[in-house]
């Protein structure tokens, strides 16, 4: 199999890719720092990958965006598997009185995906065959007092997919959208962790699952998705209310 | 956070780092104030305090591998891999760690920093026999290589050095190559101590050997045990299969009541497990989880022991006098009715140049106790006899050894401390176990 990861460095892709590694695949990996992607390359390959490349892209950088997609498509072949994993996680306080720090975190989140995307269907078209899977998160359910403008990137992301997803079928590409919930890894360094936390290498192992599965949407762990039902049924007169 | 060592005694709060690399690591221990003291911590499983202080540096994130050389049988590899990550990546190319100790979960860094040893210590020596090379990171944030040519000293004081001279990075292990991993068991039983001596002594050159013993039984009986032999079967082919195998038993979802750990049960089960063991057939081919790490079976088997923990106590005496020591341990333990599921005896071959490391020559045995009050006196006659027979504990496995008893048994300290004193003058690195013994502060 060849997989290309986008934002490889992340803890969910890192663990996501290792997996993929161990099956044999080859690899391509996308991330903004060099001797990050080094690393993992290396780690990668004494893991098993058959072949492992990377090219270095800051994701903020639109304009660069197909000619990094070429490369990796040249560098791979055809590709089975494409799996976009970058993100932040802004401070909402910061960003919610500051437009130009909100725009850069849903360019970040919500934009520069849909970029890819764009990029993507198009050589998954060609190739007809694939599947695309996206990281967004159970924020973009619905928009949470504590974090809304994260939230509304990453649900701009889930309805993109959607769409995308039936655009695709004809084209024999599965489209996955993979709604991690809290995930201990060094972007949620700074919260208290409790017993709905959940290890990056979990989330990693639901990823390979359900893309083998031909999933659609899938909440990872699964019991998000119960989580995700009763916050989505509080009517909206007390959820305005709420501050969670 | 609440910290805990894998033992569940003593329990601290601490302030957990989880550096991403390398960078963020050196850029942490830099901005260490004087005041403020740090350890690192790879996967909790040394049992006391060892790893615990105000601060946790978790090598959580330094879990890459770095390179493999298949020719030379060298890996170099984060600190925070954990030795079952290795063996899932070397099994399948006919490698395998030359020493392994009794559980997979325990990361490089772990493995280094206590120098772990496995079944087969008394051909192979400890982990440490087997590192080549070690970066970490000292108090002064500076990264640094050392090994047995270069910055030798520091190389001796941190392998096995629990941790105080610094936060190790990466190492480059050698690797063994073998013919597969099933292991070839044989049982043999023992009806005393002196029986199972003299089965240990007859197969010295067997490549695993350790020894289940029934620490409760008494007189004639006193020390019985069923000693493991194995061998690399050289019948079966290597496991190639170690994708997505790792093994999740049903676990222990909580606490056992401590009541139902008492002087009862425990006979009861020693009693019965040694008769089970006695009937059975004596050999048998293992897979090598089930060889090497039958405990991983279960996760969180550290719960049997009750709500407020347990306590590993391992000792080592030299064989001139080990029998007549292991016989008083076992007499004591009997006496005041106390006593373990797993009681392990084992021997060690020489010890190395480490400055702090735990194994030399002659037997070690292993006990868990349930925590409670009366149990510290009796550790404590216990430690006077380890002593008088010119033994030592475990760093990694002891909670509330005191500094004399220490000072006493690692006659390496005084060169330990200069230099860690040379290297970290501030005390950036001290863990609760080392202020106790008098190591930092």
């Amino acid at each position: 199999m060849r997989v290309l990861i986008i934002g490889a460095t992340s803890a969910i892709a890192k663990a996501s890719a290792r997996i993929y590694a161990e099956l044999g695949c080859s690899l391509h990996l996308i991330a903004r720092r060099e001797d990050q992607l080094e690393l993992l390359a290396s780690d990668l390959l004494v893991r098993g990958a058959s072949k492992v490349s990377y090219s270095v892209l800051d994701l903020n950088n639109f304009a660069e965006h197909e000619k990094t997609l070429d490369t990796a498509f040249t560098e791979l072949g055809d590709v089975d598997i494409a799996l976009i994993c970058h993100g932040s996680l802004p401070d909402q306080e910061k960003v919610e009185k500051n437009f130009k720090q909100a725009q850069k975190e849903i360019n970040t989140n919500g934009i520069s995906i849909i970029s890819l995307l764009t990029e993507l269907a198009t050589k998954f078209i060609e190739q007809q065959q694939g599947t695309i899977a996206v990281i967004t998160s159970v924020a973009g359910d619905r928009g949470r007092q504590p974090n809304f403008v994260y939230g509304a990137a990453k649900s701009l992301v889930s309805t993109y997919l959607q769409g995308l997803r039936g655009k695709m079928l004809t084209h024999n590409v599965n489209i996955v959208d993979i709604r991690p919930g809290l995930v201990d890894s060094p972007m949620t360094a700074q919260f208290p962790k409790g017993p709905l936390w959940s290890s990056p290498e979990r989330i990693a192992q639901k990823i390979v699952k359900s893309i083998r599965r031909g999933s659609h949407t899938v909440y990872a762990p699964g019991y998000w998705r119960v989580i995700m039902f009763v916050v989505s049924v509080i009517p909206e007169f007390v959820f305005k209310r709420l501050n969670f | 956070m609440e910290a805990m060592g894998w033992g569940r005694y003593p329990k601290t709060t601490a302030k957990l780092i989880q550096p991403a690399d390398s960078q963020a690591l050196q850029k942490f221990i830099s901005s260490q104030k004087k005041s403020a003291s740090c350890i690192s911590r790879g996967s909790g499983r040394s049992y006391g305090d060892s790893a615990l202080s105000e601060q946790l540096v978790s090598s959580r994130f330094l879990d890459n591998f770095l390179e493999l050389d298949e020719q030379q049988k060298v890996l170099r590899c984060g600190a925070g891999v954990k030795l079952g990550d290795i063996l899932s990546v070397c099994i399948p190319r006919g490698l395998f760690l030359p020493v392994l100790p009794g559980t997979n979960a325990v990361s490089v860094g772990g493995a280094i920093a206590a120098d772990v040893h496995g079944k087969n210590h008394h051909l192979d020596g400890s982990f440490c026999t087997h590192v080549k090379k070690i970066n970490l990171v000292l108090a002064s944030g500076e990264l640094v290589t050392c090994s047995e040519q270069e910055n030798a000293e520091l190389f001796r004081a941190t392998c096995g050095g629990m941790g105080l001279t610094g936060v190790i990075v990466d190492a480059s292990l050698s690797l063994d190559s073998i013919s597969s991993s099933y292991i070839d068991q044989r049982s043999l039983v023992a009806n005393n101590l002196r029986e199972c001596f003299e089965h240990i002594e007859d197969n010295a050159n067997s490549k695993y050997s350790v020894a289940w013993l029934d620490c409760l039984a008494t007189d004639k009986n006193l020390g019985r045990s069923v000693l493991y032999l194995g061998e690399h079967s050289a019948s079966k082919n290597r496991k190639t299969d170690t994708m997505y195998r790792e093994r999740s038993g049903l676990g222990i979802p909580f606490y056992t009541p401590s009541f139902l750990l008492n002087k009862t049960t425990m006979s009861l089960f020693n009693a019965s497990y040694f008769g089970v063991q006695k009937r059975k057939k004596s050999a048998a081919t293992l897979d090598c989880d089930n060889y090497f790490f039958p405990l991983d079976s279960i996760p969180n088997w550290n719960r049997l022991y009750g709500s407020k923990g347990f306590l590993q106590y391992q000792f080592v005496i030299p064989s001139d006098g080990a029998f007549e020591g292991i016989t008083s341990v076992l007499e004591k333990i009997s006496e005041k009715g106390k006593g373990s599921f797993l009681t392990v005896l084992k021997k060690f071959g020489e010890a190395n140049e480490n400055l702090l490391s735990f194994p030399k020559s002659g037997y070690t045995l292993t006990l868990d106790f349930k925590n409670e009050l009366a149990l510290f006196p009796l550790l404590e006659e216990l430690d006077r006899i380890v002593l008088a027979h010119d033994g030592r504990l475990y760093l990694a496995k002891d909670a509330r050894m005191s500094e004399e008893v220490f000072k006493a048994s690692y006659p390496n300290w005084e060169r330990f401390m200069t230099i860690k004193n040379k290297y970290d003058p501030g005390n950036c690195f001290a863990s609760l176990q080392s202020n106790r013994l008098g190591l930092t502060q």
